[in-house]
């Protein structure tokens, strides 16, 4: 594993023409470097991402530019827009019909807690509600630089993360699971309004 | 001994088979030793866009639409004599007069039996159906 190689020996070692690597930094590597990200988008925030992608940012620097239209194929999902209700069924069963290891990119104030529409009654309040996410970017709607972020601090996740040991990568681990509930629209609300295991709202304290 | 000068075929075909089945094959490995398979009722469930599938994929579609392409003919053909036939009229002698008017009474005939045959039923063959 990697905090094995010692890093000083490794430059000594580069230095002579010897490139010494291991298996979880050639395999996290590769991931990082080929992200796919799943080819939808809800709203406005959308609009940045195709910016994002064309040519004048230029997602395919970072490896990202094959956005998938299935799900099958996909990597990634940029939840780019407003989470409607109506929607957040369908987001989470497309989460769920992602393959293993996958990410999520909590894309506008929308995405992340309902943004202008928070008071709205259609309006889911956050995704994450009812999937993981893994990198939030705010902003209404965050500039395509942003994205660009987010997408560098992804591939620093995915990079640091372990193929063994306790914490290691989640899809690796047999325990964590790969697929959520999917919400059912009830009499006034989605059913359950959150999934409890994975959406621990920040307690508000009050001096 | 000079090799054989298709030999290189072989060497393409080699190449060929290794290339695509070396990653397959350690992608299988990875799968089977690393990473733990983890299935599921909605991760194999057919791919809607996000939306539960209703029904069976493979379903009845009514194959009428061809009648109307055939009786769509009539009109076009006909209309494709029409015009030079309208634009040069002055100019016809009595036997070509004629002829087109044998004409257009075949096609107008054949438009007659088809709608008599009921084609231009849209539900038709619900109706039979029924
Ligand atoms: S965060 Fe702003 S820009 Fe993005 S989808 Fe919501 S309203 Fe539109």
């Amino acid at each position: 594993m990697s905090d094995q190689i010692d890093e000083g020996l490794r430059s000594e070692l580069q230095k002579r023409g010897v490139w010494v690597t291991s298996t979880q930094e050639l395999y996290n590597w590769g991931r990082k470097n080929s992200i796919w990200p799943l080819q939808f988008g809800l709203a406005c925030c959308a609009i940045e991402m195709i910016a994002t992608a064309a040519s004048r940012y230029d997602l395919a620097r970072f490896g990202g530019e094959v956005f998938r239209p299935s799900p099958r194929q996909a990597d990634l999902m940029i939840v780019a827009g407003t989470v409607t209700k109506k929607m957040a069924p369908q987001i989470v069963r497309l989460y769920n019909q992602m393959p293993d290891p996958k990410y999520v990119i909590s894309m506008g104030a929308c995405a992340i807690s309902g943004g202008p529409f928070k008071q709205g009654y259609n309006v889911l309040k956050g995704i994450d509600r009812y999937i993981p996410v893994d990198v939030y970017i705010p902003g209404c709607p965050p500039r395509p630089e942003a994205l660009l972020h987010a997408f560098m601090e992804l591939q620093r996740k995915i990079d640091g993360q372990k193929l063994t040991g306790q914490d290691k990568a989640s899809h690796l681990d047999r325990e964590q699971p790969s697929e959520f509930p999917v919400p059912a629209f009830g009499a006034h609300d989605l059913e359950p309004p959150s999934n409890p295991n994975i959406f621990r709202p920040p307690a508000i304290e009050r001096a | 001994m000079t090799p054989d000068p298709y030999f290189f075929l072989v060497i393409f075909a080699g190449v060929a088979l290794v290339f695509p089945l070396l990653p397959l094959g350690l992608a299988w490995i990875w799968r089977r030793f690393l990473q733990p398979p983890k299935p599921g009722p909605q991760k194999n469930a057919t791919y809607e866009c996000g939306v539960e599938s209703i029904g069976e994929a493979q379903v009845q579609f009514q194959s009428q639409y061809y009648l109307y392409c055939i009786i769509f003919l009539v009109f076009d053909v006909e209309a494709v004599f029409l015009v030079p036939f309208a634009v040069a009229f002055t100019g016809l002698p009595f036997g070509a007069f004629i002829a087109i008017l044998v004409f257009l009474l075949l096609l107008l005939e054949g438009l007659v039996w088809a709608w008599s045959k009921g084609c231009l039923d849209w539900a038709r063959m619900r109706e039979r159906a029924r």
